[in-house]
């Protein structure tokens, strides 16, 4: 059994794809550093990254699929899941055999991909319908999120294009990092040196009461009795609310808190 | 200026309103432009919150005012009820949408009004609404606006222009039931705005074709909504109008809103302990079949069907109907026959005429597509589910229908439909 390490990166998976080609072998798995090993393997060979490397297989992997199988692979990578690794390995490396095999479901690689990629793109969905601004004094609006994947940069170009007049922060604390847009230039990514002294509540999106707007208390409330106004009694269907409404969202969204 | 008073208004508007179904922002894309506020996706349109009694909330659905001239006996807000009555001013309604949509509560807003004075008046006043929320505030959100039964043409054709979406609500299919329940109303009332609406759009796509920028007109289309189980309609008769409303080329959607049970002093009404949710459900389903899945309207009910099978969805029924047109080959049917088959849906569909293009697809594959084999198994053949081989298919042919729909019918389905007629039983009695 040949078994491939490689750092955890995009690039180290594109460099391991180079190798496993140079060295005309597939291995049987290929697992990310600090994964658990299988007892016994015939040969372990780690791959050292490689930039240029890695461009050269993505070059050439653009020139087999289509742009939408590229998006779905990017989009899968954001998944931030060890699942992925493995399955996107050998998706390649298929590719560079057989052809374009992106719409073959019935393979497990390619429906493994493109199943991971579908459940980012719900998440990034789920972020466009539940993010909720609160408006600090200085008029920037403030989001918290803390997603399952990394899908911020899937939902920014959507923010900027329809707050386009507002300044806004939306910050991912379990990533630790976030995108601002001060109302004109595009959005930045931003990173807080000390993440202890941020005007704003980790745990549950808040932000501190001195740097609140004037008027953001009386909106908020408003739009909880709205929700509580549009509920019909005679159709209660808590289980359909936490379908569409997961409660790992909750504790940022205004209504629920 | 919003005070605390406004949260009261917003309460007593939104418990008004809250019977409207219609909830979906989508059917155009808009893209934001520099020095407005906000844009639409279309697509499937975003929801931003989930209410407790699950349905979705995407619009800020409210209405200016719940004072209306009219008493529908189906309508909470007639005349003759007694019920806290507010009105919000142009301006409180403004800057409620506006602050709601800068904190991503909602996609924009859906506009209706009670009727006051006269149709005219109250149109007047919605459409002066949408003017300043396009031109004063720079809103590019969604507005879905509610047309006013009985309004003037010019009204409705300046309101079009910046609205997305635009509804009239027909409540009850047959004329006969409507003035029974609302004496003031008529179809004509209601077909009328929609005909206004109609030729706004053709006239609009015509335009379009010569200048490319001339303004867009309704460009999210009508919707309209049917009241379930107020009256004695069919769902026959529930489905022909959707089908023929689907027809014409403006109309987008059809909703259908259980009866919940507001009036239950009006004996012209039933007495319903609960909303018929189940029977809801299927003629929603029955409405999928229409707009996604080829179906005709008699091919779902007919003379002997005229109600849907209240146990089993209207594309099972109607599968088990037809054994004739089992087994489909999943390697060779074509994307119409796929969509036929009970427990494949649009999605496992163009997955299936994808794949098979590399190999011929097993019933394994189609488990891990996604494909409910629990119930498609017996409408298919595939690579190993062939009489080549040993084992013996069983189908819906060697089963005879009367036979698998025991089979098929899950025991929470058949005790949720039980309770449903039981309601009606009662009602009757």
């Amino acid at each position: 059994m040949i078994i491939y390490t490689f750092d955890g990166t995009m690039d180290g998976l594109l460099t391991a794809v180079f190798y496993a080609f140079s060295f005309k072998e597939q291995p049987e798995a290929l697992l990310a550093e600090g994964d658990e090993m299988p007892l016994f393997c015939e040969r372990v060979y780690r791959v050292a990254t490689d930039e240029e490397k890695a461009r050269r297989v993505w070059a050439g992997l653009e020139k087999k699929l289509s742009r939408e199988a590229m998006r779905l692979i990017s989009v899968s990578w954001l998944s931030e899941l060890r699942e992925v690794n493995a399955p996107l390995f050998r998706y390649i490396c298929k590719v560079f055999r057989l052809g374009d095999i992106s719409r073959n479901f019935a393979d497990n690689d390619v429906l493994a991909v493109t199943n991971i990629a579908r459940k980012v793109l719900h998440e990034q969905l789920r972020m466009k319908q539940f993010i909720r601004f609160q408006k600090a004094n200085d008029g920037t609006y403030l989001a918290v999120v803390s997603p399952d994947h990394n899908v911020l940069p899937l939902i920014i170009d959507h923010f900027q294009d329809r707050f386009n007049d507002q300044p806004w922060l939306i910050y991912d604390a379990k990533r630790h990092y976030g995108y601002h847009y001060d109302g004109a230039s595009d959005a930045v990514r931003i990173t807080f040196e000390d993440e202890a002294s941020v005007p704003f509540c980790l745990a549950d999106g808040k932000l501190n009461d001195d740097v609140l707007s004037s008027d953001d208390r009386l909106m908020q409330d408003l739009w909880r009795t709205y929700f509580k106004a549009i509920c019909i009694r005679e159709r209660m269907n808590p289980r359909k609310q936490l379908n569409d409404m997961p409660r790992r969202y909750w504790k940022y969204m205004t209504e629920k808190q | 200026m919003l005070t605390e008073k406004t949260l009261e208004k917003l309460r007593i508007l939104t418990e008004s309103a809250k019977y409207d179904v219609s909830c979906s922002s989508s059917g155009t894309v808009r893209k934001g432009q520099q020095g407005m506020v906000g844009n639409t996706v279309g697509g499937v349109g975003i929801c931003h919150s989930f209410a407790d009694d699950g349905r979705c909330i995407s619009l800020l659905k409210i209405m200016l005012t719940n004072y209306c001239m009219y008493d529908c006996a189906y309508c909470i807000n007639r005349r003759s009820n007694d019920i806290r009555r507010a009105t919000l001013s142009v301006s409180e309604l403004e800057e409620i949408t506006m602050e709601f949509y800068r904190r991503n509560y909602i996609e924009g807003l859906f506009l209706s009004s009670g009727v006051v004075r006269n149709p005219d008046y109250t149109m007047e006043r919605l459409t002066a609404i949408v003017r300043d929320l396009r031109t004063k505030h720079r809103f590019n959100g969604y507005i879905h606006l509610k047309s006013i039964p009985g309004a003037s043409q010019e009204l409705l054709s300046e309101a079009g222009r910046y609205a997305d979406r635009m509804s009239v609500n027909i409540e009850i299919p047959k004329e006969e039931s409507l003035k029974k329940l609302a004496p003031e109303k008529d179809h004509k009332s209601v077909f009328l705005p929609m005909k206004f609406i109609q030729q706004g759009v053709l006239e609009n796509k015509e335009d379009r074709k010569k200048y490319r920028y001339a303004p867009r007109f309704v460009p999210a289309g009508q919707s309209t909504q049917m009241i379930v189980g107020a009256t004695s309609e069919s769902d026959r008769d529930i489905l022909s109008m959707s089908s023929m409303l689907y027809a014409q080329p403006s109309l987008r959607r059809v909703y259908y809103s259980g009866y919940v049970s507001v009036n239950t002093y009006d004996s012209r009404l039933p007495v319903l302990k609960q909303p018929p949710l189940v029977r809801e459900n299927r003629l929603y389903q029955a409405d999928w079949l229409l707009r996604f899945y080829h179906f005709k309207v008699d091919e779902i009910v007919d003379d002997q069907h005229a109600n849907l099978d209240l146990e089993i969805d209207p594309k099972l029924a109607w599968a088990l109907r037809h054994p004739e047109a089992f087994p489909v080959d999943i390697n060779t049917a074509d994307y119409e026959q796929l969509l036929r088959v009970p427990g494949l849906g649009t999605k496992s569909a163009w997955l299936i005429v994808n794949s098979r293009r590399f190999n011929r697809l097993t019933s394994y594959d189609l488990k891990k597509m996604g494909v409910v084999m629990k119930k498609a198994k017996y409408f298919i053949t595939c690579k190993e589910l062939t009489t080549a081989f040993a084992q013996p298919i069983v189908g819906i042919n060697e089963l005879s229908p009367e036979r698998l729909r025991p089979l098929l019918v899950s025991k929470t389905e058949q005790k949720r439909a039980a309770e449903e007629q039981q309601l009606k039983i009662d009602l009757t009695e």
